[in-house]
């Protein structure tokens, strides 16, 4: 919870230094708060008690602590990531704020225990996004894919609204620790409007996390927005939302199991197969980065399916979400930097590996990791997502995401082999990076083969 | 049963509302028009939650519409500012020309 308030004060921070002129020193005490929130709730994590705040709204538990602690690494890395997208634009200061609104919203998301801060966590989340993803005023791809995210994003919420008040029509309360003991006490006679308000959460969710069929927005506003923002889009949010998921579906609705397992396994079968496919057709690598994400969407949700059943633990999909952040962030730091002066298509990677050898050897284990090769970190996650289904009922989605991650081991290996086995057209031209982001793509590739190579130092701290 | 009317035909209402408001916006072409289908939306549950909170004698449903409201009139302003943004660069609002990103 501190920690919560600590980024929201470093978002007012971030607002007034335009006014009091200090917005050169606004970078290192963003990173120094984002530090101290994340020590803080290493130290809530220590106490393990969970208290709840404003009328049992928002509740610190350790799945909470854990994802808000995944989301806050994610952070730190993407900040410094995001140094000189920072200091391009002229409203540096606004974009900080909305940043560090957005991580709000998501350390939120992790920790709710009502439906009123689940969506006003997803609000406070998403609004700063739109505005990002629209943020180079200049191209009109960047405005469009604002636009799209608006529309689709309070689309969704309209959604997840309805779902919620039929929910709160049948149970009488938004409090989820209620309506969980709603269902188990009424089992028998649920009215159907409640049911058909789970589906419409559900519905609304995977709009959220871009689950095929409501997929359809996600390539767009990924291609369209600044690259960096994407980054931003595709592990801080993504983690956040299925912290949400998980706490709505395993937790809450998990009386009613059977009425959404079913829904939910379709939803990731179609995900798997259609984001795997289209990914194998794209040319840019960032909307092929999009299509992969999908697909890595359709993994977390298997958890989910799978924890139901079984009632494992939730490590798998800790480890999941902190092992694809960190791979994304080094894919699309490395996609930031070989595309800046060119277009993002796969061919401007094509001889990375004998221009800048150390950018090529990071991007080369962002993909391998992405693809679930071993020695990688994303090997593990997708043996743990294989590990929990394999005892339940959903075998015929085990041997499908095998296969799919087979047609997936291509479309990342297009772009190793573009940088390795490909000559560029003009020697010449240098690609240089600064200091700062090759020391987090450096690092980041370096967390992602330590926790590949022994997953337990994961693994052994998130299993409870 | 709120003033004699059963609860079922404040549901049959808002979710009329509600369904006009999401065909709207997938098949309207006028951006503006777009975000008013959103408003319906929202307000076709502000409906549901205002008479399930009457059903039930619970006031945390009329809570939750002020922050609905809220919320919504955060969205449009985001929204308004997008589209002002894409006519000055377009001259136009109209969401068939928004299609730089489809292949």
């Amino acid at each position: 919870m501190k920690g919560l308030l600590i980024i929201s004060g470093l978002g007012i921070i971030a607002m007034l230094a335009e006014i009091f002129k200090f917005k050169k020193a606004l970078f290192p005490i963003v990173l120094i708060g984002i530090i101290a929130a994340y020590a803080v709730n290493f130290m809530e994590w220590q106490t393990s008690t969970s208290i709840s705040y404003f009328d049992n709204m928002i509740s610190f538990d350790k799945i909470g602590i854990a994802f808000s602690g995944v989301i806050l690494v994610t952070a730190f890395l993407w900040f410094i990531l995001a140094n000189d997208y920072f200091e391009d634009s002229t409203n540096v200061v606004d974009h900080f704020a909305l940043v560090l609104f957005a991580l709000v919203g998501a350390v939120m998301l992790t920790a709710y225990r009502n439906m009123t801060t689940l969506f006003l966590g997803i609000e406070i989340m998403s609004i700063p996004l739109y505005v990002l993803a629209a943020s180079k005023k200049d191209n009109i791809k960047s405005n469009e894919a604002g636009f799209k995210y608006l529309i689709m994003g309070s689309f969704a919420s309209g959604f997840l609204l309805f779902g919620m008040a039929l929910v709160y029509g049948a149970s009488g309360s938004f409090d989820l620790s209620v309506i969980q003991s709603y269902i188990t006490n009424n089992s028998a006679n649920l009215p159907s409007f409640f049911y058909v308000g789970i589906v419409l959460i559900l519905i609304a969710m995977c709009f959220k996390v871009s689950a095929a069929p409501f997929h359809f927005w996600a390539p767009d506003v990924y291609e369209g927005s600044p690259t960096l923002i994407t980054a931003l889009m595709s592990t801080i949010v993504k983690t956040a939302a299925f912290a949400a998921i998980l706490r709505l579906f395993m937790i809450t609705f998990s009386g009613v199991s059977e009425l959404w397992t079913l829904i939910l396994a379709s939803i990731v079968a179609l995900s798997l197969i259609v984001a795997n496919f289209t990914a194998a057709m794209q040319s840019n690598v960032k909307r092929m980065l999009a299509y992969s994400s999908i697909s890595h969407a359709a993994f977390m949700l298997m958890v989910i399916l799978a924890n139901v059943r079984s009632n494992l633990s939730v490590s798998a999909i800790i480890y999941y979400s902190l092992a694809y952040s960190i791979g994304s962030i080094v894919a699309f730091g490395v996609l930031y930097n070989v595309a800046k002066n060119k277009n993002e298509d796969i061919s401007s990677f094509n001889g990375l590996g004998k221009k800048n050898p150390i950018l090529a050897f990071c991007m080369t284990v962002a993909m391998l990791s992405l693809a679930g090769i071993p020695i990688t970190s994303g090997f593990f996650a997708k043996y743990f997502v294989f590990a929990a289904l394999i005892g339940t009922g959903y075998k015929w989605l085990l041997i499908l995401a095998v296969l799919t991650s087979a047609i997936g081991v291509y479309y990342y290996l297009k772009v190793i082999i573009a940088m390795y086995f490909k000559s560029a057209e003009s020697v010449e031209e240098q690609i240089i990076v600064e200091k700062s982001q090759s020391t987090v793509i450096i690092l980041s590739t370096i967390v992602t083969l330590i926790i590949g190579i022994i997953p337990n130092v994961v693994i052994d701290i998130f299993s409870f | 049963m709120i003033n004699g009317i059963s609860i079922n035909y404040y549901i049959l209402l808002s979710t009329v509302l509600f369904i006009i408001g999401a065909i709207g916006v997938m098949a309207r072409r006028n951006s503006i028009i777009i975000f008013m289908c959103v408003e319906l939306m929202l307000n076709a549950v502000n409906l549901l939650l205002v008479s399930f909170s009457t059903l039930h004698n619970d006031a945390t449903g009329q809570v939750f519409v002020f922050f609905i409201m809220a919320v919504a009139a955060a969205e449009v302003a985001v929204g308004l500012a997008i589209l002002s943004m894409i006519y000055r660069n377009l001259k136009t609002i109209d969401t068939d020309v928004l299609s730089k990103l489809k292949h």
